[in-house]
């Protein structure tokens, strides 16, 4: 019985949620009294896991094949079902990418098992392991337990744990051969590419004004727009605003936008969806600006007013441009 | 092209949410329900191909019987048919035993595509239309903006993190699970919501499709989170909050 945290890579390189999961294994070792591996799957990955290696685990295990250059699902399944019967863990933890969520899901079914999908917490009480998520986009927490015969699936959320929490060690790399034919892989994937380049780079910004949905209409935008110019700040937008058309894709802040950490972050109408939040709660200071007191922004917020955007961004602006003008 | 959209009803966005007595769901007496946006956009993708290749479009949805309200605007906006899988307390079930019973509603329909949104906006666990592929036997991909169809299957454009995609190629049959924001929503006609009236819901019982099986992962209490930071809220009117508000960022966070 073990822990195996299963870490992501790309062409060579991590996907940063790689440690924070490792993190997390290393605190659910801990508590579970068991001991910790990792895994990455790809094709050149030798450097990858000696760096893993570094980390407080009992082993690293590489499953490399030629046909894991480029990800899919049917192949990532495949390695990761074959190395999970071999070693049979207690826990399975992934970082809850885009890429997880497209075959951990898969995976945890090949077991008769339900991932436990962007877990925020876990808990241990006497043995029992209790994982905490989202519902209803944050509005609500929920604890879940698993039972069932085979190992507990779960992916965790950006940013619950702490990539600097991680333990340094020496583990031995152990390479383990999947079998694998092109046959069974099913999707063809291409290239991946980014849709136009970018002519505004929010991360650079010092002050933003984000707007979401509480705005209602695109021709409502002229209040957050004159609110920004009293900032000095550029213009940011939740995923809605984006997909509407209203603002331009690239001022979309979140994780399918940009990730910023500007000095001041003011959230207009943004119900704070972890998408969302994901993109911006590494700001120095955060205002959100909301008519529903229970809205997950004001979670992550350090001050924040509750009310009608279309009475307190006018006022906001007034109020900021004579505290400059004095 | 025969494509099943699988849709589910959740609570209206603005919904007051409070945990149920029993601790373990939310209270929904009183609240209002819609269709779960991400699976709206599947719907409209799926209008979209029947409209440039024909075919039919049926929709499939499990829950009880309110479902069927949505189930009906569905049919509005164009889908052909609805197979409606009556369970009282979805909940009660896990992703995988709601995705054993939709699973089994497919497989004598035998279609070319099975779309879904990627996620329900009241779990949010983002599973189902993978889950679903896996125990059909068919391959899939997630996140997806736009479905193209091939000579021999189809090329989608999958969103990958930090504004990149990704073209795939797949053979079909396929299970999508749809990205929202892609297309632009339609509404239903005056003429659309009249012909839906006579359109086929065919209801099944769960016990039709094998029963619905014990869940593996269960919720064990609902609850509103505990915040992690200390926030200061400023009350009173817009006015007398601003004011607060500029002086904090200005002498307390020093950031104007």
């Amino acid at each position: 019985m073990s822990i195996l945290v299963v870490l992501e890579q790309q062409s060579g390189q991590w996907h940063r949620m790689s440690w924070e999961t490792m993190a997390a294994g290393q605190q659910l070792g801990a508590a579970l009294g068991e001991p910790v591996e990792a895994a990455v799957a790809g094709q050149g990955i030798g450097a990858l896991a000696t760096e893993a290696a570094s980390k407080k685990l009992a082993k690293v295990w590489t499953l490399e094949h030629n046909l894991l250059d480029s990800y899919t699902a049917d192949g990532y399944t495949a390695v990761l079902d074959q190395l999970i019967r071999k070693t049979q863990p207690k826990l399975v933890l992934f970082p809850h990418t885009y890429q997880v969520r497209d075959f951990a899901p898969k995976l945890a079914t090949r077991f008769s098992q339900v991932l436990v999908s962007d877990v925020i917490a876990a808990r241990v009480d006497s043995g029992t392991l209790t994982l905490v998520r989202q519902l209803f986009q944050g509005r609500l927490s929920g604890d879940m337990r698993v039972s069932g015969a085979g190992p507990v699936f779960a992916s965790l959320q950006a940013g619950a744990w702490r990539a600097d929490t991680l333990e340094s060690g020496a583990a031995a790399v152990e390479t383990f051969a999947p079998v694998l034919d092109a046959g069974q892989i099913r999707q063809k994937p291409e290239a991946p590419f980014r849709e136009t380049a970018r002519a505004v780079d929010l991360t650079a910004a010092e002050i933003i004004v984000s707007v979401g949905r509480g705005i209602r209409e695109q021709s409502n935008l002229t209040v957050v727009e004159d609110l920004a110019q009293a900032f000095g700040a550029e213009l940011g937008a939740s995923r809605p605003i984006c997909d509407a058309g209203w603002l331009p894709m690239e001022r979309q802040v979140g994780s399918s936008g940009q990730t910023v950490a500007p000095k001041l972050y003011v959230a207009v109408g943004i119900s704070g969806a972890i998408q969302h939040l994901v993109g911006m709660k590494g700001a120095k200071t955060i205002v959100a600006i909301n008519k529903d007191s229970n809205a997950p922004i004001f979670e992550v917020a350090d001050y924040g007013i509750v009310g009608d955007l279309f009475e307190v961004a006018p006022a906001l602006a007034a109020e900021v441009r004579k505290t400059k003008g004095a | 092209m025969k494509i099943i959209v699988a849709i589910k009803q959740v609570p209206t966005r603005d919904s007051p949410l409070h945990p149920a007595a029993s601790g373990k769901w939310i209270e929904e007496a009183d609240l209002s329900f819609e269709i779960n946006e991400p699976d709206a956009y599947a719907l409209e993708e799926a209008l979209q191909l029947k409209e440039k290749h024909g075919g039919e479009v049926v929709v499939l949805c499990a829950g009880p019987e309110r479902a069927a309200q949505t189930i009906r605007e569905a049919l509005a906006k164009g889908a052909d048919r609805a197979i409606h899988i009556e369970i009282d307390a979805l909940v009660s079930l896990d992703t995988l035993g709601v995705a054993k019973l939709l699973a089994a509603a497919v497989t004598p329909e035998k279609p070319d595509l099975i779309l879904t949104g990627l996620q329900s906006d009241d779990l949010g666990a983002g599973q189902t239309g993978v889950v679903m592929a896996e125990l059909l036997g068919l391959p899939h991909s997630t996140i997806i903006m736009h479905v193209e169809a091939r000579e021999a299957g189809i090329r989608v454009k999958r969103e990958l993190e930090n504004g990149w995609f990704q073209h795939i190629e797949m053979p079909l049959p396929a299970v999508l699970a749809m990205q929202s924001g892609s297309n632009k929503l339609r509404y239903a006609t005056l003429m659309g919501i009249k012909k839906a009236k006579s359109k086929e819901i065919r209801r099944v019982t769960s016990e039709e499709l094998g029963g619905a099986s014990a869940p593996v992962a269960s919720i064990e209490k609902v609850y509103l989170p505990q915040k992690s930071k200390q926030t200061q809220i400023f009350e009173g009117d817009a006015k007398a909050a601003v004011a607060q508000l500029v002086e904090k960022l200005k002498f307390e966070a020093r950031v104007i």
